[in-house]
């Protein structure tokens, strides 16, 4: 365990509690929206870099899980008038058992095949949910109001939603660093820099690359179901967004692939961008062509990211920076 | 029938389209996530061609692809060429932020107002098919288009050049090839061949910017059907799709279409990632 005796992890979360705890203190409602934004794209960042930056799969229609888990929660919900954090865990159990079928499915695709693979996944669910009634079809579910009385309301539930919300970051923090510096991580990087490789020295290659699938759709499984329960619908377009889980890609990129730190830091500075670029008056109408810009350079001379830029030109600051 | 004819005959245009995709796949192994918003630019060509200049759309088409060509060669040199040996992430989220820009600045420009163009040809009979006259023209145009393609991949030294490329880089280097001027010529062509069936499709869909996004998804299907990086494959699976989408309808609601679409698209990846048509690689 000396792993957790490192610094590096215990500052990561210090600054994820902070950062969730403002708006707690300053009891301010937009604050919260604009944080709670973050936060839900840490978790998935988090989660996403797990099969994206530890083990080198690009699964480019990783919303599926996020979609799935989410329609699952409200389908109980509303249905059977669920508890939220019965729902949650039904959101993250089906992410999880959908990741396993299709980890035993389409793992065995290497390289671009998978990523087209993973776009294929999402775009079939997409339409399979648009003409699935009992998710209601291209409309989707729509929660009742009353669903929040049993949280004291809607103003209260949506501050238990941002606390529950601080809690999964925590988790995911937790979640991606135990799994960098155990054994089953190295397995994960080794099959990040050579499958066959890592293979012959004795990784299970299958089932380590499922359990990594796995483990990056059970949080955002989970966390689809705390945002659609917040937005009181889901429906398709919404759910399966093929535009979001790039962005979430690109938050990975953004703060370095492969760090425990770094998925959160891009999360945090791809939000505050966009937030930024979409309130200023100047660029607000090219905020996406801005953004486009901004990627372009750092896809070009910053590759490795923030984080893996930073490890690789100081190594002393490596013990900081998970 | 009716159904299965007008799907045939989009088919072909799908076709194109994909071929713009799986010739960049095939020579240089990048995932043009740009291609989606290429194809819109080419619809958006061939109308302010048409509203601004008068122009004919079909006469467009031959600005649209001189002007496809080019911005090819500028998106490859500025965004692909520094990428083009690094992983694949890489490459596939360059070619996102170029969509990006693409899509920021077309929306700020045209909004998201659907746009048409009425080309006024109207339509004839045969049997008890109407078969208009705008997709039967597209047809005929793609096959064309296909036809040149393939007397410039194999029967021109630069198509040669493009082919030894694609088969083995180091190799075509060593023999003096100019491989990054190859790689930038198969990416102005890829781009031009995405405008081409774009400029083809406005003549029959109404669009808008983001319009491309939805034959970019096709577009993938396509290429997986045919074999990825088999340009000739790409024709028999746009064929195959509008097959599909023409048939379809005929005993299952339209709104299926797309879950046979990628059920059969993940599936096709799984069982034969080669393509029907089994792609040498």
């Amino acid at each position: 365990m000396n792993a957790w005796r490192r610094p590096g992890i215990w500052i990561t979360l210090l600054v994820v509690m902070l950062f969730g705890l403002y708006p707690v203190f300053t009891r301010n409602a937009a604050t919260r929206e604009v944080i709670f934004t973050i936060l839900l794209s840490m978790v998935l960042a988090s989660s996403l870099n797990i099969i994206l930056g530890y083990t080198g799969y690009v699964s480019f229609g990783h919303v599926v899980f996020f979609g799935l888990g989410g329609y699952v929660g409200l389908f109980l919900m509303y249905n059977y008038n669920s508890n939220l954090f019965v729902a949650m865990a039904a959101g993250g159990l089906s992410a999880a058992l959908l990741a396993f079928l299709l980890g035993k499915a389409i793992l065995r695709l290497r390289g671009a095949y998978f990523a087209l693979a993973t776009i294929g996944v999402n775009e079939a669910m997409r339409a399979f949910i648009n003409n699935f009634p009992p998710f209601g079809g291209p409309t989707g579910i729509s929660l009742n109001f009353s669903v929040y009385n049993a949280y004291g309301g809607a103003a209260n539930a949506l501050w238990l939603v941002f606390y529950l919300a601080i809690g999964l970051t925590l988790i995911a923090v937790v979640l991606s660093y135990a799994i960098k510096t155990s054994k089953f991580g190295l397995g994960l990087m080794a099959i990040r820099e050579d499958e066959d490789a890592a293979e012959v020295m004795g990784v299970t290659t299958p089932n380590a690359k499922t359990w990594a699938y796995i483990f990056s759709a059970i949080l955002p499984g989970i966390i689809g179901v705390l945002f659609f329960f917040k937005n009181g619908n889901i429906e398709p377009a919404d759910a399966f967004r093929l535009h979001f889980s790039i962005e979430n890609i690109v938050m990975v990129m953004l703060g370095g692939q492969g760090t425990v730190l770094g998925p959160i830091l891009g999360a945090a500075g791809y939000q505050s961008l966009r937030g930024f670029l979409l309130t200023n008056p100047l660029v607000k109408d090219y905020q996406l062509a801005v953004a486009g810009v901004l990627l372009l350079i750092i896809i070009l001379f910053i590759p490795a990211g923030a984080v893996g830029w930073i490890r690789q030109r100081f190594p002393k600051t490596r013990r900081y920076l998970p | 029938m009716q159904f299965l004819v007008d799907g045939l005959l989009i088919g072909f245009v799908y076709g194109i389209a994909a071929m713009g995709l799986t010739l960049i796949w095939g020579v240089m192994n990048v995932i043009n996530l740009a291609h989606g918003p290429i194809i819109a630019l080419g619809m958006f060509g061939v109308y302010l061609l048409l509203n601004i200049f008068g122009i004919n759309p079909y006469l467009g088409l031959l600005f649209v692809v001189v002007a496809g060509l080019l911005t090819g060669m500028i998106i490859y040199a500025v965004a692909i060429n520094r990428v083009i040996d690094a992983p694949h992430l890489s490459s596939l989220l360059a070619t996102f932020a170029i969509n990006m820009i693409i899509i920021g600045i077309g929306t700020a420009v045209f909004t998201t107002t659907p746009r048409n163009i009425d080309m006024g040809l109207g339509s004839f009979q045969i049997g008890s098919v109407t078969i208009q006259w705008t997709r039967m023209i597209a047809a005929i145009a793609s096959v064309l288009i296909a036809g040149v393609l393939y007397l410039f991949l194999y029967r021109t030294t630069t198509g040669k050049y493009v082919r030894a490329v694609a088969n083995n880089r180091a190799a075509a280097e060593l023999m003096g090839i100019p491989s990054r001027r190859i790689l930038a010529l198969s990416f102005g062509l890829g781009t031009l061949l995405a405008g081409v069936a774009g400029g083809l499709i406005a003549t029959i869909f109404p669009f808008n910017i983001l319009s491309g996004g939805v034959y970019e998804l096709k577009s993938f299907v396509i290429v997986v059907l045919g074999g990825l990086g088999n340009p000739l494959g790409s024709l028999v699976g746009g064929l195959i799709l509008g097959l599909l989408e023409g048939g379809i309808p005929a005993f299952l609601e339209t709104t299926w279409v797309p879950v046979f679409e990628f059920v059969l698209f993940v599936i096709i990846l799984l069982v034969r990632p080669q393509g029907i048509l089994g792609a040498k690689k």
